[in-house]
């Protein structure tokens, strides 16, 4: 193995169709209009010297080292900046150009460090191989001058050094956090020899709008931004291609190592859905994965109040088999089930769902997708008929109007959100639907046309009122309606819009969005050019999460945004697998690939190749299973990689559920939440340790790559394996690789897939099949999945969580960009430094009226629970609405959120809970007892004397 | 929402019921009774056909009628 170098063109690719036709250096080259000559070169193998271009930039012309000569034009243009023309000849190594170059260098070389052998990026440093390049052998200024190699670092950053001394100012870390990351974080400050890189205000990086997402570091040709990793532990010496483990992006990334120590991670520029980007979370938050609180050995105990003691894996399944054989004898087969782990891999899902639907013989299976996008699996299905996203990431390169509901893309996708807004600086419109101020409706360079800021709970008022300004405004595709959907179904649906009940004047007394905003958000969609949506789950979390996700595609179906580039219905997704858990067959009712259990034609393939008999009845969902534990039918359980206890809304109820369990195995890195009530914990592996693959949000399939050996042994499939067969159901994969060849025999959108084909196109987006060899960007065109598209109706039902004199206040849940999800990862790591706990945003006038101060501590409650935190005084709220995220178990924030859910999935509706804020001394009573019960449920036996 | 199971089934189903009320009468039921079957597990529906049985108090006409349609559960 070597390291992976990319191959940098100097500039952007051109995207236009003509080609224009030159020479360089003697040799014929064409290329697409509008690229630079820098990149022909590079195209025809000649590397023209360069310092200040990369071509994930824009070209800027300012180093002076990419000088070239053209024939019959005076001087020596840039190269970077010069587009190429038609029959130019062009020389890119002449006498001249060298001296010029070598003059160049000796310049920057005079005012550089020339500490080389002990510098961070030795023999990583585009600065020392361009010393090289031009042949520099001596500096005839010297080195006595006035210059900067006395200046300070800063290393305020956790996971980054900022070395002034070392600073070329060749702005590239300016334009990348302008260009790729969109924050504007960066500039140079000072004139002429003053001038230097300056985060916000000459302020120190961590306390400066940096948002850490590693694109200034990448840019660096010099170690005056670079990993500390790096400067800590040396270069890399072989790199692997992965996915990142965080959020639904699917970011790739080059894991370099040096042995088997990771030394940095690199977002990886053939990532199709990353190109080349990356966040802090993928980027640097990889520390969990070493750190002192994973554990490494299997545990046992009879009764949660004993502490654990550590077995053999041989011990502990057999202990978890016979546990689950004794339960489901006495109580029954179905008194058992499992969860499958959206951070894990899809063959881990797919194993998990086997081995419950073949090992147990029930269906109680479901995932964390149940507690986020159960709901865009109902909706999508009932109206395309299709469980998932309809266009790549790249598609939002051709949107004109962007419409975001329920989503922070900024925070809770991040990379995404940095590719949405390059567009948004390139002139397309932005309508924001959300309760709150979220970053995306005003920053640098973007402000949202509209910004609905409705009601928490209002979403399908909201998103039919948008219908009926369509219908009754004339802006209807009609063409494409016809063509393309169920025309009965649309004029009903027509009908049912078109009512005044349905108009903006009519629904703004529940929605508080004047009617004005949605007339203009609707005709703005309507008719602004290819208008594409994108949602998250301030969409799905609701009681009618599934009404609203259909209420959004019949908005798409509407107006004709479906079906091609540009346009589309998008979820996005929250955790690295969600989208493959459920194509893996993690739902209860369905097989993999969405199939109905009840099918018998998919059940008897399944029997067929797994060699037994399959319930056909569905399976308990998630929130079903505490009501069943409860109750007392429900025993026991397997659970890999989630945290119910912290994800999971009405924490009391949740915990009731597993303390009532006589078997709950709990498969993670850490002891979790969840643990504290768990009779078996079997040690997991990250996904550096293993291989298999993860789907994104786009249905990119993609392949993680082990980099390590699993610190506890075995990777998670293997576990799962083990189990399997301790319960008598025989599995015998050697590698997961295997499995995706059993799942692409079973899944018809599924059967061209192969890692031999995932390692020759990189990834893949399902289905993937016959009639899609290479898979499928865009979906629905020419026509959907079920046919002709299903337009239904969406009657607003407001919430029976309501506020009143006791809980006066509407609270709504989220997330930040630091933190991922119950924080299991990312409370191991520094990203600590931005989010060390979980605080209240409330509106200046309720804090007023409650008399709470910034930084207060505050009790929140509502009829579930309550929980205490800091408050933070914010108009990105409402008056009426607070705010808080759920990343860390000392807040345990579900603890207040209620069991109310979406009507056709159980989704939970963590979106909504009516509370009261007020001011306390400290943690309440649930936080005090939850404490103590987490400490003694974490105790482990010391090791008996031999 | 009530954690007594009774209560909050007869809450579920009446949801979904409302959910499907704009529809004609008939297709409503026949809609609510479909996701029903396709999504409760078998002792759920056990305990909301048993409480159908006992006079369904609670239910909205839609989903008394769906729930008194279904199937009978099947034993494991």
């Amino acid at each position: 193995m070597s390291l992976i170098s990319d191959i940098d063109y100097g500039t952007p690719v051109s995207k236009s169709e003509k080609l224009v036709t030159l020479t360089i250096d003697g040799m014929q080259v064409s290329v697409p209009e509008g690229t630079s000559i820098m990149r022909a070169a590079m195209e025809v193998g000649n590397k023209i010297p360069k310092l200040c271009a990369t071509d994930m930039l824009d070209a800027f012309g300012s180093c002076r080292l990419c000088l070239v000569e053209i024939e019959g034009r005076n001087g020596t243009p840039a190269s970077c900046t010069t587009p190429v023309a038609d029959g130019i000849v062009v020389k890119t190594q002449t006498e001249r150009l060298k001296q010029l170059r070598k003059g160049v260098m000796e310049l920057y070389i005079s005012d550089h460090p020339l500490d080389c052998l002990t510098c961070s990026a030795n023999g990583d440093c585009e600065l020392q191989e361009m010393a090289g390049v031009v042949g520099l052998r001596d500096v005839r200024y010297g080195y006595e001058g006035e210059n900067h190699t006395h200046l300070g670092k800063d290393e305020s950053n956790p996971y980054f050094t900022y070395e002034k001394s070392k600073c070329i100012v060749c702005n590239r870390c300016v334009r990348a956090c302008e260009e790729v990351q969109g924050t504007f974080a960066l500039t140079i400050s000072g004139r002429g020899f003053d001038s230097r890189v300056s985060p916000g205000m000459n302020e120190p990086f961590l306390t400066s709008e940096c948002v850490s997402c590693g694109a200034c570091v990448q840019s660096c040709p010099t170690a005056t931004l670079n990993e500390k990793s790096m400067v800590e532990i040396g270069t890399p010496e072989h790199a692997v291609v992965t996915t990142c483990a965080y959020c639904g992006v699917g970011c790739a990334f080059k894991a370099e190592m040096r042995g088997d120590e990771l030394v940095r991670m690199v977002p990886y520029k053939d990532g199709k859905a990353n190109r080349g980007h990356s966040c802090v979370k993928g980027r640097f938050a990889y520390g969990y994965a070493t750190h002192q609180d994973r554990i490494l050995k299997p545990m046992i105990r009879s009764s949660i109040s004993e502490p654990w003691q550590e077995v053999t894996y041989e011990e502990a399944i057999q202990y978890a088999a016979s546990e689950f054989k004794r339960i489901q004898e006495k109580y029954g087969k179905r008194a058992v089930g499992g969860i499958t782990s959206s951070r894990c891999t899809n063959e881990e899902t797919y194993l998990v769902q086997k081995l419950i639907r073949g090992g147990f013989g029930n269906n109680n299976v479901d995932t964390c997708a149940r507690v986020c996008h159960s709901p865009t699996g109902y909706g999508l299905s009932q109206t395309y008929g299709t469980s998932a996203g309809t266009q790549d990431f790249d598609s939002v390169e051709q949107s004109d109007v962007v419409l975001i509901i329920g989503a922070n893309p900024t925070d809770g996708h991040p990379v995404f959100g940095s590719r949405l807004k390059k567009r948004l600086r390139e002139g397309a419109k932005l309508i924001v639907v959300d309760p709150r101020r979220t970053d995306i409706v005003r920053s640098p360079h973007i402000e949202a046309a509209f910004h609905l800021a409705l009601k928490p709970g209002t979403n399908v008022a909201i998103v039919t009122a948008l219908a009926h300004v369509i219908v009754t405004e004339g802006l209807v595709n009609e063409a494409f309606v016809r063509e393309r959907c169920d025309w009965e179904d649309f004029q009903e649906w027509a009908a049912f819009v078109a009512d005044e009940r349905h108009s903006p004047e009519a629904v703004e007394k529940y929605t508080k969005v004047p009617a004005e905003l949605v007339r203009g958000a609707a005709r703005l969609y309507a008719t602004g050019g290819n208008g594409a949506i994108y949602y998250g789950l301030g969409v799905t979390e609701h009681s009618q999460g599934s009404t609203t996700v259909m209420a959004i595609a019949n908005l798409a179906m509407a107006t004709g945004n479906i079906g091609r580039e540009g346009v589309g219905v998008n979820p996005l997704r929250g955790q690295n697998n969600v989208q493959g858990s459920c194509d893996m067959g993690s739902f209860p009712h369905e097989l993999p690939g969405y199939r109905h259990i009840s099918d018998d034609a998919t059940r008897a393939a399944f029997e067929a190749m797994w060699g037994v008999h399959l319930d056909d009845e569905p399976g308990l969902r998630i929130p079903n299973m505490f009501d069943a534990a409860v109750e007392g039918t429900y025993k026991g359980m397997y659970v890999q990689g989630e945290d119910i206890l912290q994800s999971d809304p009405d924490t009391k109820h949740v915990s009731a559920g597993l303390a009532a369990l006589e078997c709950l195995v709990v498969q993670d890195l850490f002891l979790n939440e969840t643990a504290n009530y768990a009779h078996v914990f079997l040690p997991g592996c990250t996904f550096l340790e293993k291989d298999g693959t993860f789907t994104n949000a786009e249905r990119r399939i993609q392949r993680v790559r082990k980099v390590m050996a699993p610190k506890n042994g075995y990777a998670d499939w293997e576990v799962t394996q083990m189990l399997a067969n301790a319960l008598g159901f025989k599995m015998d994969y050697a590698h997961p690789g295997a499995i995706m060849d059993e799942i692409a025999a079973l899944t018809p959108s599924f059967t061209g897939v192969s890692y031999a084909k995932l390692d020759e196109l990189g990834s893949v987006q399902w289905p993937c099949n016959e009639k899609a060899p290479t898979g499928t960007p865009v979906m629905h065109i020419g026509g959907f999945v079920r046919g002709k598209g299903k337009f239904m109706l969406t009657e607003y039902v407001p919430t029976d969580e309501k506020t009143g004199p006791r809980f006066p206040l509407l609270l709504t849940t989220g997330r930040i960009l630091s933190q991922y999800n119950v924080g299991a990862q990312t409370r191991r790591t520094a990203n600590v430094a931005w989010h060390p706990e979980d605080v209240l945003e409330i509106h200046p006038s309720d804090a007023e009226n409650r008399g709470i101060h910034e930084g207060d501590y505050v009790k929140l409650e509502s009829r579930s629970g309550s929980t205490s935190l800091k408050a933070v005084i914010s108009e990105r709220v409402a008056p009426g609405v607070v705010y808080t995220t759920f990343h860390h178990p000392v807040t345990q924030a579900n603890v207040v959120t209620t069991d109310f859910s979406d009507w056709a999935t159980n989704c939970p509706e963590y979106k909504v809970t009516a509370v009261q804020v007020s001011r306390s001394n400290g943690p309440t009573p649930w936080q005090e007892e939850y404490e103590d019960l987490s400490r003694k449920s974490r105790r482990i036996a010391a090791e008996a004397a031999e | 929402m009530s954690h007594n199971s009774d209560e909050k089934l007869v809450y579920m189903a009446n949801q979904i019921a409302t959910a499907f009320a704009q529809q004609k009468h008939d297709a409503a039921v026949v809609a609510t009774r479909t996701h029903i079957a396709k999504f409760w597990d078998p002792r759920m529906r056990a305990k909301i056909t048993a409480h159908a049985a006992a006079g369904g108090a609670g239910l909205s006409p839609i989903a008394k009628e769906a729930v008194d349609g279904l199937p009978p559960v099947k034993a494991a």
